[in-house]
């Protein structure tokens, strides 16, 4: 689960919108290929395509039951990978912040005290 | 009301970080390049400084950073910028002292103006997909007890 190879398929996986639509929804309940397909105006087979994809990455399981085989979402993979941006993300808007507040204090600068490339 | 930072992965070995500011291109291109302005915002977590900040700004001139944290740590990375064109594009490789980044990163930062207000693009390209995700997991420690709540910021923001 925390090879770098796991994550690279992780961060493939949610790349595509679709994958992230299909994650939203199986975040509220297990759900048949069938019943992901409605909403999404998709055949079955280009949904079962997707599926692979999210479980191949660790995302989602696919039950046992050979009729119905629920998909279910893997919230671990999915909170490593998160925890891993959400961090890096802290990080930058930190600085981002910081650097609001100076470009505010430089642009109430008085005139000849600025400091903008000539 | 601040505006929102864009962390994407465009290919496996990549990270994209944009964000937009209130305020001209030059402003903002003048607070990425010039040593202090850079000094008073680019530190990292809470309680870090600098104590050395050198940007020598022409194709093939170096920078060196090295940041100081509470505890006294040091964190250097210094790098050659490949490509400047002013207030628009800066290419420039990377290397931090530890190179917990698997190997230099290549780093392009785009200022792109609209209606007074600056968006800047950063891309670091690593040396590989492996090197990409070890950056990724630095500052892990800030917690990773991460949980359920944080999937709507993945689905939003990947």
């Amino acid at each position: 689960m925390n090879t770098p190879e796991q994550l690279d398929a992780t961060f493939a996986a949610l790349a595509d919108p679709t994958r992230r639509a299909l994650l939203a929804r199986l975040a509220q309940g297990p759900a048949t290929v069938l019943e992901l397909a409605r909403p999404f105006a998709m055949s079955q087979p280009a949904v079962s395509k997707h599926l692979k994809v999210l479980e191949r990455a660790g995302l989602i399981s696919r039950g046992r039951e050979a009729q119905r085989r629920p998909c279910r979402l893997e919230p671990q993979a999915l909170a490593q990978a998160a925890g891993w941006l959400e961090d890096f993300r802290r990080l930058w808007e930190g600085n981002f912040q910081r650097l609001d507040a100076l470009l505010d204090e430089l642009q109430q600068a008085p005139p000849g005290s600025d400091s903008t490339t000539a | 009301m601040p505006h929102t930072l864009q962390l994407t992965t465009p290919s496996e070995n990549e990270v994209q970080i944009q964000r937009t500011f209130n305020a001209p291109r030059r402003l903002v291109y003048d607070c990425w390049t010039k040593p202090e302005l850079v000094r008073r915002w680019l530190t990292g977590p809470e309680g870090w400084t600098f104590e050395v900040c050198d940007i020598d700004l022409r194709v093939g001139g170096t920078y060196r950073y090295v940041w100081r944290a509470p505890d006294a740590t040091r964190m250097g990375m210094g790098g050659t910028y490949r490509e400047i064109v002013p207030a628009e594009r800066i290419v420039a490789n990377e290397l931090y002292d530890e190179d917990w980044t698997g190997g230099e990163t290549l780093a392009t930062l785009l200022f792109a103006e609209h209606a007074g207000q600056t968006t800047v693009t950063t891309r670091i390209r690593y040396s590989s997909p492996a090197a990409r995700d070890a950056a990724l997991r630095t500052g892990m420690d800030q917690g990773m007890a991460a949980g359920f709540d944080r999937l709507e910021a993945v689905l939003a923001s990947a």
